[in-house]
């Protein structure tokens, strides 16, 4: 395999740790504030809802919806050179949340708005691992 | 509470070429755009105590004091949100100067955004990684258009608008681009077809939907409204400003409306006019679907129904609203608005090279509705 320039690697954060461990155990783990019983995504250190910290890590089912997406077909990064057309999408997660992520085992004209997507994780470098999605059976 | 209404006026606007590859440093486009602003004003240059300016630009203001002989600036104040800031910072210079912290105000935007850093490329400008980016950039979103570009597929599965619909803008903007010798793509006509065989970049954006990348620079200058009066040229008014910050929406908010839904009424609150009562407007047109937004959420029409109100040459000189008389980001030059706010300015003083007879009020939207203002004669 030749070598080629990865995508820009996630740089975690005190606040956002515990999502890419999870990650790494092939998890998707979700911040939850155990009070307003809500997920909140991305992490950050305070909920917006009871302005409250000390949130919680919670596994989700790691199914969801396509809310929008979009094809790039111009290479806007060394990364993306042989990987034109490549799909972004906006996954609303079954529990309220939305994520940003990548569609696998899907040719880029059939991605829909509506279409159900379930997470598998790809381990992209040694030791990051990112939440991608594929179409959900059934 | 008093307010700032007409308080404010656009007294000088400048601009230098707009090209592909200027040759010279930001500073030196700073510099021309500035003087030929000041000198509109029939101002000197020592006359500036004011001066706002871009985060993104790569010139601070000591190096245009320094460089122009200005001896103090006793106010100066700068704005985030990359290119979306022209509003709010008309909005600080005209609090500065109602409130008496400065006389004249200069805003200037100078970049070489073709032959220097290059917005549409996510190797320049990514974040690589770091704070919420590490949720995007990692799965391959990276510059702006990808992100807005996801907001139009949204728009066109909930309203049924087509990629034709944002072609109409594209189209509109190149017609009035041939008429201003300034504009980049002066002497290039386009047509629907043209747009639509263009080629894909970020579906459903063709490269036609896509904004110019320019060097050059831009200014503008603002003074009171009483001292505008005595000054070189015809003034005119900061009828009225908006800002609106939210939580970002790509997070979880519905993306086929943008904050000028929140803006719009507030800046026609504050002008005392309806959008019935605008001429012409200057949209933020990064990429073409998102004037369609801003005429849905500045209320130009309903909700959904911009498809519809693109079509027909209503938004093209001679319709109901033209809009980006001078071409716009899409086809005149990519100043980050600077050069919509002057070409607003131009449609007031009547020496637009597509001039709206008459015109009094004329909206310029600086970016999604974060930034906005209403000017009048």
């Amino acid at each position: 395999m030749p070598q080629q320039t990865p995508l820009p690697l996630p740089v975690p954060t005190i606040d956002n740790q515990e999502f890419w461990d999870a990650c790494n155990r092939k998890e998707l783990a979700i911040q939850h504030c155990p009070r307003c019983d809500v997920f909140r995504h991305p992490p950050r250190p305070l909920c917006p809802g009871c302005r409250q910290g000390n949130l919680g890590w919670k596994q989700v089912s790691g199914l969801g919806t396509i809310y929008s997406y979009t094809i790039t077909h111009q290479a806007i990064h060394p990364a993306l050179k042989d990987r034109v057309p490549w799909n972004v999408i906006m996954v609303d997660l079954d529990e309220g949340v939305r994520m940003i992520s990548h569609l696998v085992d899907c040719p880029v004209d059939d991605i829909r708005i509506g279409m159900r997507v379930e997470v598998l994780f790809e381990e992209v470098e040694a030791g990051v691992t990112l939440p991608y999605f594929r179409p959900a059976p059934g | 509470m008093e307010s700032i209404k007409d308080k404010c006026a656009i007294v000088g606007i400048g601009e230098t070429e707009y090209s592909k590859d200027s040759g010279r440093s930001e500073l030196s486009l700073v510099l021309e755009a500035s003087m030929k602003a000041i000198a509109d004003a029939g101002l000197q240059p020592e006359d500036i105590d004011g001066m706002v300016r871009f985060v993104v630009d790569p010139t601070p203001e000591e190096e245009v004091i320094a460089s122009l002989g200005i001896p103090e600036l006793t106010f100066f104040d700068e704005l985030a949100y990359t290119g979306t800031a022209a509003g709010g910072l008309v909005a600080h210079a005209c609090m500065a100067v109602a409130t008496g912290l400065a006389n004249n105000v200069l805003l200037y935007r100078a970049m070489n955004g073709r032959s220097g850093k290059r917005y549409g490329s996510g190797a320049i400008t990514g974040r690589r990684g770091q704070g919420q980016s590490a949720f995007m950039e990692p799965f391959g979103l990276l510059v702006p258009g990808q992100q807005l570009a996801m907001y139009a597929q949204r728009h066109m599965y909930e309203y049924g608008t087509t990629s034709a619909h944002f072609g109409a803008i594209s189209v509109a903007c190149r017609k009035h681009a041939n008429m201003n010798p300034r504009a980049i793509m002066h002497g290039r006509p386009m047509t629907i077809e043209d747009h639509q065989n263009s080629r894909m970049i970020y579906d459903p954006f063709h490269l036609f939907d896509c904004c110019l990348e320019t060097d050059g620079g831009a200014a503008i200058v603002i003074s009171s409204s009483e001292r505008a009066k005595d000054m070189r040229q015809r003034p005119v008014y900061v009828s009225a400003v908006a800002q609106s910050l939210v939580p970002p929406i790509v997070e979880n908010g519905p993306i086929s409306q943008t904050v000028a839904a929140k803006a719009g009424p507030r800046l026609f609150n504050m002008a005392g006019i309806t959008p019935q009562d605008i001429d012409a407007a200057q949209i933020y047109d990064h990429f073409s679907a998102l004037v369609l937004f801003a005429l849905e959420d500045y209320g130009f029409c309903p909700k959904g129904e911009g498809g519809a109100f693109v079509e027909g040459g209503r938004i093209e000189i001679g319709g109901e609203l033209p809009i980006n008389t001078a071409g716009g980001h899409l086809s005149e030059a990519y100043v980050h608005t600077v050069n919509h706010i002057i070409e607003g300015v131009r449609q007031l003083r009547g020496c637009s090279t597509a001039q709206v007879p008459n015109a009094e009020h004329v909206l310029v939207d600086t970016g999604e509705g974060v930034g906005a203002m209403i000017l009048r004669r």
